[in-house]
């Protein structure tokens, strides 16, 4: 049976769609069988980042209205094998996510898949709802900056209450916090808040920390997801969540301008 | 400065408003009528606490008078009780004959509260159950909480554009972001807990304070909001 992962922020543009495209491919890199659909019906990105957006034909509405089945709409990727995409409907709008529907889809997903990636648009509406309903686990996207902050701790209420765990009473979705466009100098001056000022707040496990980094922008429109990009240092550090969210216990990266402060504040200099 | 304070914003303003509100009222628990031995307590109290007996409103609670005659004489008892600086306000429970002399006498029956003491019984006080409401996680941003009848206890933060809200205390073991407002039914007697205070609004019974309206050295540590003589104050809670 699939894991379902939301990925979801609350606030539009920290990231979610980056990393729900790395992240996605970044686990079919590691062998696991996955599927990452994009819940931002009438605002389609997800296919533009992953570089499939000359081969959609059907979408998850399609699928979701049964105009099409899952092997119609569901896109193979090119580059890394595992990997599937279910793009957004662009001339729909967030009304045609049915609860039903949706479940529908994720089940049948279910059985063929290891994990499902749900990249689920801005706000708190229907469409966001939708996105994290279904969800196992949930991958927070912050940026280090107030109002993103609190959107995300908006989030993280929604996903406790209104989850179909918080529903059923079953064990809660399972939170990790991914803190993206970082830029430690930025924060050492005070301009940004800093790694610590957000757990603070949030008080969820850190996943990653994504620095901030040209490379982002320009494999975006490249339509290659950045984790395949081997000299960017936000691939490098999309590569280590990744592994993170596996099970491997790796140290915490460019989080600090000075290449050894952060880790010797952590681990007490030694 | 009350959440509660309503203006009247008719163009002609009318001469009075009535309007319920809710009163703390002295009982006085009536087991016999020995006018001596009345007299003769009360000269003891007031040597006790003089400054509480200045025109002191009570209410006579006939509870324990119910096997007593009938008869009953209020204006002597009323005479008795202003002599000793009370002023009789009404009575309550009492036999349908008692309270009939009580009305002659231009004291109103009031109706039972919820919390009657049990006449028979005066050195027992009944203890009411007080509902708290434990919550075990973060309170998050848009979130409102609320703890009818009692007390709120979260165990965590609560964060900004949260609210916490409860008819009687709240306690947060974490750090208070939002919005904490306690004794919202009226309770001046309640208070907020808090192991660090960075509140953006925080009120007792109405009585409340924005987060401009705490100081730097009050914000950032563990506190206690009361209300003293109806005005909130914050207390750092030495740890």
């Amino acid at each position: 049976m699939a894991t379902v992962i939301v990925v979801t922020s609350g606030k539009g543009g920290v990231g979610k769609t980056t990393t729900s495209a790395s992240f996605a491919t970044g686990l079919a890199q590691r062998g696991y069988r996955t599927v990452v659909i994009d819940f931002d019906v009438g605002l389609r990105n997800l296919d533009l980042i992953m570089g499939c957006e000359r081969r959609v034909v059907y979408d998850f509405v399609n699928v979701i209205n049964n105009e099409a089945n899952l092997n119609q709409a569901l896109i193979r990727d090119k580059r890394v094998e595992n990997l599937y995409i279910l793009p957004a409907s662009q001339t729909r709008d967030k009304e045609a996510l049915t609860k039903e529907g949706v479940e529908r889809v994720l089940n049948e997903l279910r059985v063929g898949f290891d994990y499902i990636v749900c990249d689920s648009p801005a706000g708190i509406e229907r469409g966001a709802l939708m996105a994290l309903y279904f969800a196992d686990q949930a991958l927070v996207v912050t940026n280090p900056e107030v109002s993103s902050v609190r959107d995300s701790d908006r989030i993280l209420g929604i996903l406790a209450s209104r989850s179909l765990r918080a529903e059923q009473g079953d064990e809660p979705v399972k939170e990790h916090l991914v803190l993206a466009r970082y830029a430690p100098e930025r924060a050492d001056r005070g301009d940004m808040l800093s790694v610590d000022d957000v757990l603070e707040i949030l008080g969820i496990p850190l996943l990653g920390v994504i620095p901030e980094s040209q490379s982002v922008l320009q494999s975006s429109n490249a339509g290659v997801p950045v984790i395949l990009e081997d000299s960017s240092e936000a691939g490098a550090a999309y590569g280590d969540l990744v592994d993170r969210f596996l099970g491997k216990n790796l140290p915490h990266r460019f989080t600090s301008s000075q290449k050894k402060g952060f880790l010797q504040r952590l681990f007490g200099g030694s | 400065m009350s959440l509660r304070s309503l203006h009247f914003a008719g163009e002609e303003a009318p001469p009075f408003e009535l309007k319920g509100s809710l009163f703390t009222l002295t009982v006085l628990h009536l087991f016999q009528l020995d006018r001596a031995a009345i007299e003769r307590q009360l000269a003891e109290k007031i040597k006790q606490a003089p400054s509480f007996f200045n025109n002191t409103p009570v209410v006579i609670d006939l509870e324990g008078m119910a096997d007593s005659p009938d008869s009953f004489d209020f204006n002597g008892l009323y005479e008795l009780l202003r002599a000793h600086g009370m002023v009789p306000v009404g009575i309550r429970n009492g036999t349908p004959m008692q309270q009939a002399a009580a009305r002659l006498a231009g004291l109103p029956v009031l109706p039972e509260s919820r919390a009657t003491n049990n006449g028979k019984k005066p050195e027992r006080t009944e203890s009411v159950p007080v509902h708290s409401r434990i919550v075990n996680h973060p309170i998050r941003s848009g979130q409102q909480i609320y703890a009818p009848d009692g007390d709120l206890i979260v165990l965590g933060a609560v964060s900004a554009g949260a609210e916490v809200i409860a008819d009687g205390n709240i306690h947060i073991y974490g750090v208070l972001r939002g919005r904490a407002l306690a004794g919202v039914r009226g309770d001046a007697e309640t208070r907020i807990f808090c192991q660090s205070l960075e509140a953006e609004l925080v009120s007792i019974a109405g009585r409340y304070r924005i987060s401009e309206q705490i100081e730097p050295s009050e914000r950032g540590k563990a506190a206690q909001i009361h209300l003293v003589e109806d005005r909130l104050v914050i207390e750092h809670l030495n740890r």
